[in-house]
C-alpha cells in the first residue's frame, strides 16, 4: 500500500508534464494548421522560415 | 483626400504595425490552395517579393500570413505576386479573426487543464473508494483526499471561469441562464467537499465537480470551434469577392489597395471585367455594367459620367473612373441596409432549441435542488447530508444534453455540410432550416446562372454565326460571350478579327471586303424593332439583318430540385426583380406555379411577411443585393457563393458550385440534426426521470451522479457523431 504514496505523485508529475507539453504546443502554434503540417513533413527543402512561425 | 498616402494607410490596415522602419504583418485569404504543393508555391511566391521577411501559409485556414517591410512592399505587390503564381488572394481584416482565435485557445487550455485534473482525481478517488472496501489506512485515505483538493481547487478556479463569468453576467442582468445552475453545482460541490475533507469525512466529491467541468468545457469548445470555422470561411469568401481596388493618385500613378481600405473621395480605376469595389459616381468613361447582383436584371446598363454605380456590379466593356461615395446617403445600398436591419431585428426573436429548453430547465433544476435540501432538513437530516443530496440532484440534472449534445450535433452536421461545400454561417440556421415548409427562390443568379445564352440558335445559319462570333470575340459583353460560346459549340472554333471598333451601349463594327459588318442593338444596325432589350442584331453589308435572342440559362438541376421539393410537400415560389415575361418563362421552365415579378426589395419582404402571417416558415434562396433584406427576413436563408457580399452576410448558409443540390442537402441535414437533437433530449429526459427521484431520495451519491452524468454525455456525443459520417462524399 505504501507504494501508492510515491506512485501517485509520480503519476501526477508525469501527467503534469504531458499537460505542460500540450499547453506549450498550443502556445507555440503547433495546432495552427493541422492539414498543412502533414505536407510540410514531406518537403525536402530546409524550412528556413520555421523559427519565425507562431 | 487620403489617396496620396497609401503606404501609410496600408500600414495602418496591417495588424501589428510597429514604429518606423519595423515590419508589418498582413493576412491574406487564398482561394485555391488545396495541397502541400500549393502551400509551398504560395510561400515561395510571397517570399520572392522584395521586402518580404517571412511568409507562412495555413492549409486549414486557407490563408497566408506575411511579415514585410512596409517601406519596400505593399499589399498590392503581394497580391500581384500571388496572382502571378496562380492564386487569387485578398486581405483579411485581422483584428476580429484574432479575437475568435483567442477565445478558442482560451477554452482549449481550460479543457486540457480540466481533463488532466479530472483523470488524476478520478484515479485517486477509485483508489480511495476501493480502499474503503478493503484495508486502506485511514491516514492515507485522508492524505489522498487532501491531494484531490490540491488538484481540484486551482482547476475549478481556472477552468470554471467561462461558466462563472457568464453566470455572473446573467445574474447582473437579473436573468437565469444555463451557467447559473452549472456554476452553483460546481461551486457547492467543491466547497462542500473541502469542508468534509477538513472534517475527515468520507463525503468528498471533488471528482464529481471536476469531471462535470471537463465535460461541459468540451461542449463549449465544440460550439466555439463550429462558430469560428464558419466565420473564418465566410470571411475568406467575402474578402476574396471584394478583393482589391486600383486607386488613381492625384499625380496619376496607380496603386492597388484592399477594397475595405477605400475611403470616400478616392478615385478608382475599374478595368474591364472587374467588379466595382465601392459605391460611387462615374467620373470619366462610358461603358456597360452588369447589375444583375444588385437588381436581378440580366440586361446590362449603360453608364456615363455622373451616373451612380454600386459595389458588386461588373464592368463589361470599357475601363471606368469612379469617385467613391459614402454609403450613408440616399443610395440603394443605404435603403437596403435599413430594410435589412429591420428584418434582422424581427428574426432576433427566434430562440434556439437549447435556449428554449434552458428557460424551462434552469428554474426546474434550482427548484428541485432547493426542494431536496429543505425536504431532508424537515425530515430531520443534518444540514451536511441535506446539502450533499441537493448537490447530487444538481449534478444529475446538470444540462449535459443541452450543453454538450446540441453543440455536438451541430458541429457534426456542419462538418458534414462543409465537406459538401456548404458553409453553415448562423449557429441556429440548422434548426431554422429544418422547420421550413416553403422554399422561395430568387431568379437571376439563383435559379439561373445569371448569364445569358443564345436562344433558338438553329434558326441562325453557320456562316452568320461564324461572322457574328468573330466580331463578338472582341467584346466582354455577356451577349457577345454567349454568341462566342454558341459558335464554339457548333463550329468548334471562332476566328477573331482585327480592326473591330466597340461603341459602348450600342455594338461592334468592322469594315470588311463585303461591306461593313455590325453586331449590336437594333438601332445600331439601322432597324426599328420595338426595342426589346434581350436581343442583338447582326448585319453584313447589304444582307438582311439577323436577330439573335438571349435568355438567362437555368442551372442544370433547377427543375429536378423543384420537383423533388414538391414531392417532399414544400410550398414553392419565385420572386424576382426582373420583367414579367422573363420571370414567367423561367417559372414555367423549372415548374414553379407561384411567381411574382418586378418586385422591389421592400416588395419581397412584404411577400414574405404575408407568408409568415399565414403561418408559413420560408426558406429563402437568393443571391442579389436586392435579396439581402428578404434573406434576413426569411425564417432561414441560403446564398450561392457568387452572391453579393451583403447577401452572403445575411444568409444562414452559403453554398459553392454551379448546382442547386446543396439546398436539398442542407434541408436534409437540418432535419437529421433536429431529430438527433430530439433523440438526445429524450435520452437526457429518460435519464433524469430515473435518476432525479433516486437522487432526491438520497440514494445517489455525488460520485455516482457524476459517473452516470458522464456516461449519458458520452452516449449523446456518440449519437451525434453518427451524423458526420465518414470520409468525403
Amino acid at each position: 500500500m505504501t507504494a501508492l504514496a510515491w506512485l501517485v505523485p509520480v503519476a501526477l508529475l508525469l501527467g503534469g508534464l504531458g499537460l505542460a507539453a500540450f499547453l506549450w504546443a498550443l502556445r507555440s502554434g503547433q495546432f495552427e494548421d493541422l492539414e498543412g503540417a502533414a505536407y510540410r513533413a514531406l518537403e525536402d527543402e530546409l524550412p528556413e522560415d520555421e523559427d519565425h512561425a507562431g | 483626400m487620403t489617396a496620396h498616402a497609401p503606404s501609410e494607410r496600408l500600414a495602418k490596415e496591417a495588424q501589428g504595425a510597429s514604429p518606423a522602419g519595423a515590419s508589418s504583418m498582413l493576412t491574406l485569404a487564398i482561394d485555391n490552395m488545396h495541397c502541400g504543393g500549393c502551400l509551398r508555391s504560395v510561400e515561395r511566391a510571397a517570399l520572392k517579393v522584395r521586402g518580404v521577411e517571412t511568409a507562412r501559409a495555413s492549409l486549414s485556414a486557407k490563408r497566408v500570413s506575411i511579415v514585410y517591410d512596409p517601406e519596400r512592399a505593399g499589399a498590392g505587390d503581394l497580391i500581384d505576386a500571388l496572382k502571378g503564381a496562380g492564386f487569387a488572394a485578398a486581405p483579411i481584416e485581422a483584428a476580429k479573426e484574432d479575437r475568435d482565435d483567442a477565445r478558442q485557445k482560451y477554452l482549449l487550455r481550460r479543457v486540457a487543464v480540466a481533463g488532466f485534473a479530472a483523470m488524476n482525481i478520478m484515479l485517486i478517488s477509485v483508489a480511495v473508494w476501493s480502499g474503503e472496501a478493503s484495508d486502506m489506512d485511514l491516514t492515507l485515505a485522508t492524505a489522498f483526499r487532501w491531494l484531490s483538493a490540491l488538484i481540484a481547487l486551482p482547476t475549478v478556479a481556472y477552468a470554471g471561469q467561462p461558466f462563472f463569468v457568464s453566470a455572473l453576467g446573467a445574474l447582473k442582468g437579473r436573468r437565469l441562464n444555463m451557467d447559473v445552475p452549472i456554476s452553483l453545482a460546481i461551486l457547492l460541490a467543491t466547497a462542500m467537499s473541502l469542508y468534509q475533507t477538513m472534517r475527515g469525512s468520507e463525503q468528498v466529491y471533488f471528482d464529481a465537480a471536476v469531471s462535470l467541468l471537463f465535460f461541459l468545457l468540451v461542449g463549449r469548445f465544440l460550439d466555439e470551434t463550429l462558430r469560428m470555422r464558419a466565420r473564418g470561411e465566410a470571411q475568406n469568401l467575402l474578402s476574396l469577392q471584394s478583393g482589391i481596388a486600383t486607386i488613381i493618385e492625384p499625380g496619376g500613378a496607380h496603386r492597388m489597395v484592399p477594397a475595405h481600405a477605400l475611403r470616400p473621395g478616392d478615385h478608382l480605376l475599374v478595368a474591364t471585367g472587374e467588379r466595382v469595389a465601392a459605391d460611387g459616381v462615374v467620373l470619366a468613361g462610358t461603358g456597360q455594367i452588369d447589375q444583375s447582383l444588385i437588381t436581378g436584371e440580366t440586361a446590362p446598363l449603360t453608364v456615363r459620367a455622373g451616373h451612380e454605380v454600386y459595389a458588386g456590379t461588373l464592368n463589361l466593356t470599357r475601363p471606368l473612373q469612379i469617385e467613391v461615395r459614402a454609403a450613408d446617403s440616399a443610395t440603394l445600398l443605404a435603403e437596403i441596409g435599413r430594410l435589412m436591419l429591420a428584418a434582422e431585428q424581427g428574426k432576433a426573436r427566434y430562440r434556439r432549441l437549447a435556449d428554449r429548453a434552458a428557460a424551462i430547465y434552469a428554474p426546474a433544476v434550482h427548484g428541485l435542488g432547493l426542494a431536496t435540501f429543505l425536504g431532508w432538513l424537515l425530515a430531520g437530516a443534518s444540514w451536511q447530508t441535506a446539502l450533499t443530496y441537493a448537490i447530487a440532484v444538481l449534478i444529475i440534472t446538470c444540462p449535459c444534453a443541452l450543453a454538450l449534445a446540441v453543440p455536438a450535433v451541430q458541429i457534426a452536421a456542419a462538418s458534414r455540410l462543409f465537406r459538401r461545400r456548404i458553409i453553415v454561417k448562423a449557429a441556429d440556421g440548422l434548426e431554422r432550416i429544418a422547420e421550413a415548409d416553403m422554399v422561395v427562390f430568387d431568379k437571376t443568379g439563383t435559379l439561373t446562372l445569371g448569364r445569358p445564352e443564345l436562344l433558338d440558335d438553329d434558326r441562325i445559319s453557320d456562316s452568320v454565326l461564324a461572322g457574328a462570333s468573330s466580331l463578338a470575340a472582341a467584346s466582354r459583353h455577356p451577349y457577345a460571350r454567349a454568341i462566342v460560346q454558341a459558335a464554339e459549340k457548333r463550329l468548334g472554333s471562332v476566328m477573331p478579327q482585327s480592326g473591330i471598333e466597340e461603341t459602348p451601349g450600342l455594338g461592334l463594327a468592322r469594315s470588311s471586303p463585303e461591306g461593313e459588318e455590325r453586331l449590336g442593338s437594333a438601332e445600331y444596325c439601322g432597324i426599328d424593332s420595338g426595342g426589346e432589350e434581350s436581343e442583338v442584331w447582326y448585319r453584313r453589308g447589304s444582307d438582311a439583318p439577323v436577330r439573335f435572342r438571349f435568355a438567362d440559362s437555368v442551372r442544370s438541376d433547377a427543375a429536378e430540385l423543384v420537383a423533388s421539393l414538391r414531392r417532399q410537400g414544400y410550398g414553392l415560389a419565385l420572386l424576382s426583380g426582373d420583367r414579367v415575361a422573363v420571370v414567367e418563362r423561367i417559372a414555367r421552365e423549372v415548374g414553379i406555379e407561384t411567381w411574382s415579378a418586378e418586385l422591389k426589395p421592400a416588395g419581397k419582404i412584404a411577400w414574405l411577411d404575408a407568408c409568415a402571417n399565414q403561418g408559413r416558415k420560408v426558406l429563402m434562396v437568393g443571391d442579389g443585393l436586392n435579396d439581402a433584406p428578404a434573406l434576413a427576413a426569411a425564417h432561414a436563408s441560403m446564398s450561392p457563393a457568387s452572391a453579393a457580399d451583403i447577401s452572403q452576410r445575411a444568409a444562414d448558409f452559403v453554398f459553392q458550385g454551379e448546382k442547386l443540390a446543396p439546398v436539398l442537402e442542407a434541408i436534409a441535414t437540418g432535419k437529421k440534426a433536429r431529430s438527433m437533437a430530439l433523440q438526445n433530449f429524450t435520452v437526457a429526459f429518460v435519464y433524469n426521470v430515473i435518476c432525479v427521484p433516486l437522487a432526491m431520495a438520497g440514494v445517489v451519491t455525488p460520485l455516482i451522479a457524476a459517473i452516470v452524468m458522464s456516461t449519458s454525455s458520452i452516449l449523446v456525443t456518440a449519437n451525434a457523431a453518427r451524423l458526420a459520417g465518414r470520409g468525403r462524399p
